[in-house]
């Protein structure tokens, strides 16, 4: 009697938190097809009387800088994750296969990085940014998610340990030099750490905010985030524009959770807890 | 990869006589390692260090971001940051974004709890609880913006259960912190919740079919079994939410800008730098921020040490 209570309980708890997570986003989805007309006139939680009305996709996909936006995320994107691999996998190699002098203080820098909040310190670093003149440009940004990444050091510096020096010490029998070490064997034997990287890195960038917003304001900068932010303005009563931008956001998120679960949450245990 | 894992007996064997080698080997080889640091460091310097270290020179002067004589007036930016109440009653909104980060702690770890035992649809639940974390952040505050808007989906469950007319969600100024924070634990409860189950299930099964045996009930495999496997990452993720909540900002940025009442210390931070120009005054509450945090860091590492090595 009382298990089958529990059981009930339990039940009951976990479609009520399913609820929690899932209404405000389906009351969007509905509001996303529906008529301007309509969007005045019924309830968020009635469905729309046409399913298949895709006007406000078109709408914000044409008049909203979506595609613009997508292309930039899209290269911001690609080379940041790039430059964070080769940057985090060099760093990594150098701290963990050698024993120089020095070796101890360049962790201590790189663990005590970690500590610094990004948000606040965007007070001093826009005035870097300003210096390297690359204020309204991509390179801001992709300067930024590559070059303060600490996190992906840490998961490559953790997975290098792993693998066995003997290795090295065969392909330097073989007459390899370290930069062959570096690019043919250690390389290829870190790609589970670095799916994890582009797993997480990619889901950081494709949802930052902040730094887009503050270092590149121009219009045709926009990343998926700004120009959806920029919604608010023009598209200030038309709801039903908004949702259907915010839907076309979240849907590459959602198919790349489909489809990447298992690795998603591998790479968010590794990397949470640095 | 499955070519080089060899009988581990073996490869140990092979490289018994090596390995006093070995030090020597990978030791020495002078400029190497630096040819490889030397990009990495570089950024870390630039990007890092030297903008934290202008933050602490900004916040003693009263720098405008762009004359070039920055005048020095030595502590008096932290004077005023602790003097002048509407620059530190900020930090009094920080207690709506804390009692969130524990409504979320608690939140993740009875829902974690309850997945780690036999549950139908678990992958299921596991997803749906789990998804809000990853969505764009700008897309979270315009699925809630409509949510708590007047006549919106908060308002349409509420008439559907009777209540009608129950406020400004987003525009009383008593009620619009608490809003946001909720929009936070509904988007951050997911990762917690995820850790919290990847902590627990790491736990052999073994000792829950020993637990049976002794007959123990839920409550005591909860006390006994799970919560000690998680108290690492509980600690953690305490941490975390306390320096989370002192540095809350994208929720309330995004949906509200900080009006009515919903203004946080980085909201006020980085409008003080970029909206009005004081970068002196702006660098001085990041530098406060920064000390905050680095304190409740090194009481976490006083208070969980070996954090790294145990959680690795």
């Amino acid at each position: 009697m009382r298990s089958t209570v529990a059981t009930t309980l339990k039940y009951v708890s976990l479609v009520v938190a399913s609820l929690c997570a899932i209404v405000p986003l389906v009351t969007i989805f509905m509001l996303a097809f529906k008529t301007d007309q309509e969007q005045r006139t019924t309830g968020p939680l009635t469905p729309p009387s046409n399913w298949l009305n895709f006007e406000n996709f078109v709408t914000a996909f044409s008049q909203g800088g979506m595609v613009m936006g997508f292309i930039n995320t899209g290269i911001i994107l690609v080379v940041s994750v790039a430059g964070t691999i080769l940057i985090g996998t060099m760093a990594a190699y150098a701290v963990d296969r050698f024993r120089f002098r020095g070796r101890k203080l360049v962790l201590g820098l790189f663990l005590l990085a970690t500590l610094v909040p990004s948000v606040t310190t965007q007070v001093a670093t826009f005035q870097v940014i300003s210096a390297l003149d690359l204020f309204n440009t991509r390179g801001a940004a992709i300067l930024l998610f590559a070059g303060t990444d600490i996190v992906a050091i840490y998961i490559f510096l953790q997975f290098m340990s792993s693998i066995p020096v003997s290795l090295d010490e065969a392909a330097m029998l073989d007459g390899a030099n370290r930069f062959t070490i570096y690019w043919r064997v250690i390389l290829p034997l870190l790609k589970p750490a670095i799916a994890t990287v582009i797993i997480i890195k990619g889901i950081a960038i494709y949802n930052e905010f902040y730094i887009p917003f503050l270092y590149m304001p121009s219009q045709e900068l926009g990343v998926i985030s700004t120009s959806l932010f920029r919604f608010m303005g023009p598209f200030g009563s038309q709801w039903q524009v908004i949702a259907a931008g915010t839907i076309l956001v979240i849907i590459p998120t959602l198919l790349a959770f489909l489809f990447l679960q298992r690795y998603i949450y591998n790479g968010l245990t590794s990397g949470a807890t640095k | 990869m499955s070519t080089l894992k060899g009988d581990p007996a073996l490869t140990a064997r092979a490289l018994a006589p090596i390995s006093s080698r070995r030090r020597n080997r990978l030791t020495g080889s002078g400029t190497t390692p630096w040819l490889f640091l030397i990009i990495p460091l570089a950024f870390l310097i630039v990007l890092t260090y030297i903008p934290v270290g202008n933050m602490f020179w900004y916040s003693l002067t009263s720098w405008d971001g762009l004359d070039p004589d920055m005048e020095f007036v030595g502590l008096g930016n932290f004077v005023r940051i602790f003097t002048q109440p509407e620059i530190f009653q900020v930090f009094f909104v920080s207690l709506y974004y804390l009692a969130g980060a524990i409504a979320q702690l608690v939140l993740a770890l009875y829902f974690a709890t309850l997945l780690s035992f036999k549950t139908r649809f678990r992958n299921l639940f596991k997803g749906v609880i789990f998804f809000p974390y990853l969505i764009n952040g700008v897309a979270i505050g315009l699925v809630f913006l409509y949510f708590f808007r007047p006549g919106g989906t908060l308002d349409a469950l509420l008439a559907a259960v009777g209540i009608h007319d129950p406020g400004q969600w987003l525009g009383d100024p008593s009620l619009v912190n608490i809003s946001l924070a909720g929009t936070s634990v509904w988007r951050y409860m997911g990762l917690n919740f995820v850790l919290f189950l990847g902590a627990i299930q790491s736990v052999p099964a073994e000792q829950y079919e020993a637990a049976d045996l002794d007959g123990a009930n839920s409550w005591h495999k909860f006390r006994f079994i799970i919560l000690p496997s998680i108290r690492r990452i509980l600690g953690l993720s305490f941490i975390l939410a306390i320096a989370g909540a002192l540095s809350a900002f994208e929720m309330p940025y995004i949906m509200t800008g900080g009006a009515n009442g919903s203004e946080t210390f980085v909201i006020q931070t980085v409008n003080t730098a970029f909206k009005f120009s004081k970068v002196g005054l702006a660098s001085a509450m990041a530098v406060v921020l920064l000390i905050i945090v680095l304190v409740i860091t090194a009481v976490q590492r006083r208070v969980f040490p070996d954090e790294r090595g145990e959680e690795s």
